[in-house]
């Protein structure tokens, strides 16, 4: 928990500055008593009325060269983006803060300082913005029920669906058919929960980001993902919000809402996205 | 007061977690990547790390995450666009570079950035070799809407299934309706 204070506290050439998040110097913002990336202890570098929350590491890792390598193992990368998220959260949970991108080095101190001054203004109309605020995820999953025999085997295939005097290529056509219809009406229904995602939080919520659906590897299984959203939302209506998002599926087979959060304001910490918030969150159908 | 707030967020019908500690601990991987590295604030400092490297993540993340073609037909490219994290959608041509494959690899990779280019086109050797693997067409990402993140599709994507066989590797099955995109839009794409 060592504090930098001012511009001068930068580092030996050996390390680089690391930086997790800005948030306002005022009100002392304490470190949170995490160790961030690599264990390295954080600290706070203040300039005028911001500080950025800052750790020291080895220039040969985390400088250009070296950063790669964290980067080109996924278990690495995880361990990397859970250590920054991890100290995110810790501070968010502190106080309001602008989570950095992975990855955000500086040479030393200095230069950050510098950045700090440069980018005042906008960095407080930011925390302005995002203060008392939490973001919260959304995803509308569609999940088909298990997929009939016909779908994987035209072969032996429940015979007693075959009707009077149809051809079992006919049956397979017909169930398959019917497969797809099911699929699609389940797919059908989860677009419409996530067309009413916006007017249902709508009342809860600041700003709304609309982010690409997760698919791959990495997404959860629980079906596909056909809406991925963030909504800002002031703290004190996290349960509200939480509790109305998750009821939207309810009576909706196959359709599945989940709610992550509280998050870091990570989707709106972005000056790009600051404003369009609440055109964002008009219905887009 | 952040004590009282850290109560409140964490919630009874939340993750069970008190505030603070669970997204770092329990937020499942996509998750904290999408937002660790895709969000946030972008502050293009004094080193290049934020550019380069990412690239090369994103490819190494993409060889992870499915074959490439795949993952991009999927919209896996969330930092593909974003100029401040990728070189390639500085210069516009995303679909392209990716698509030259081993040639690209061999013949002309740009040169400013010496090894880690040469690491960047090895890299997309790979890829296109997967590719080839996989039996995909090798132009097929060049079909990858270019759209900001922040835009919606709203329907007006053009997602009709691919010829593509859905058998062409077992790895396909789970993904497979992963084409579609929203239920209200594609009433008779799947008929027939």
């Amino acid at each position: 928990m060592t504090r930098t204070h001012g511009a001068g506290g930068t580092t030996d050439r050996n390390t680089v500055s690391y930086v997790y998040a800005v948030c306002r110097a005022g009100g002392a913002p304490e470190v949170p008593d995490v160790r961030g990336v690599d264990g390295a202890p954080l600290r706070l570098v203040t300039q005028g009325s911001l500080a950025a929350v800052t750790a020291s590491l080895p220039a040969d890792e985390f400088g250009a060269g070296g950063l790669e390598e964290w980067l080109k193992d996924l278990d690495q990368l995880e361990r990397l983006a859970r250590s920054h998220n991890e100290v995110v959260d810790a501070l968010h949970a502190r106080t309001t803060v602008l989570p950095m991108r992975l990855a955000t080095v500086y040479l030393d101190d200095a230069r950050l300082s510098r950045v700090l001054r440069e980018r005042a203004e906008g960095f407080g109309q930011l925390l302005d913005r995002l203060d008392g605020q939490v973001e919260m995820g959304v995803k509308v999953y569609a999940t088909p029920a298990a997929r009939t025999p016909a779908a994987t085997s035209a072969r032996g295939a429940e015979p007693q669906d075959t009707a009077e005097g149809e051809s079992p290529g006919r049956a397979y056509l017909r169930r398959r058919q019917a497969h797809r219809r099911h699929s699609r009406d389940v797919h059908r229904t989860a677009g419409e929960v996530a067309a009413r995602l916006p007017r249902t939080a709508a009342p809860l919520v600041r700003a709304r980001a609309v982010h690409r659906p997760q698919q791959g590897e990495l997404a959860p299984r629980i079906g596909e993902n056909v809406a991925n959203e963030a909504y800002l939302v002031a703290r004190s209506d996290v349960m509200g919000f939480r509790g109305t998002l998750e009821g939207m599926a309810d009576g909706a087979p196959g359709v599945h809402v989940e709610v992550t959060g509280p998050w870091a304001p990570y989707s709106f910490a972005d000056g790009t996205s600051a404003d369009g918030g609440a055109t964002q969150g008009a219905p887009d159908d | 007061m952040s004590d009282s707030i850290a109560r409140r967020a964490g919630g009874p019908s939340g993750m069970g977690v008190p505030y603070g500690t669970g997204q770092g601990t329990s937020a499942n991987l996509a998750d904290i990547l999408e937002r660790v590295l895709d969000r946030g604030i972008v502050i293009a400092g004094d080193i290049q790390i934020n550019l380069l490297d990412i690239e090369l993540l994103t490819i190494k993340l993409r060889l992870l995450v499915a074959s490439v073609d795949k993952a991009r037909e999927m919209g896996i490219d969330w930092w593909e666009h974003d100029p401040s994290l990728s070189s390639r959608a500085r210069d516009d041509a995303p679909g392209r570079q990716m698509a030259a494959g081993p040639s690209g690899a061999g013949s002309g990779p740009p040169v400013e950035k010496g090894a880690q280019d040469a690491e960047v086109a090895r890299l997309r050797a790979e890829v296109a070799e997967l590719r080839a693997a996989a039996g995909l067409p090798e132009g097929a990402s060049t079909r990858s809407a270019r759209r900001p993140p922040e835009s919606r599709p709203s329907g007006t994507r053009p997602r009709k299934p691919r010829p593509v066989s859905k058998d062409a590797s077992g790895a396909s099955e789970p993904s497979r309706p992963a084409r579609r995109h929203r239920g209200d839009d594609r009433d008779n794409e799947d008929e027939g």
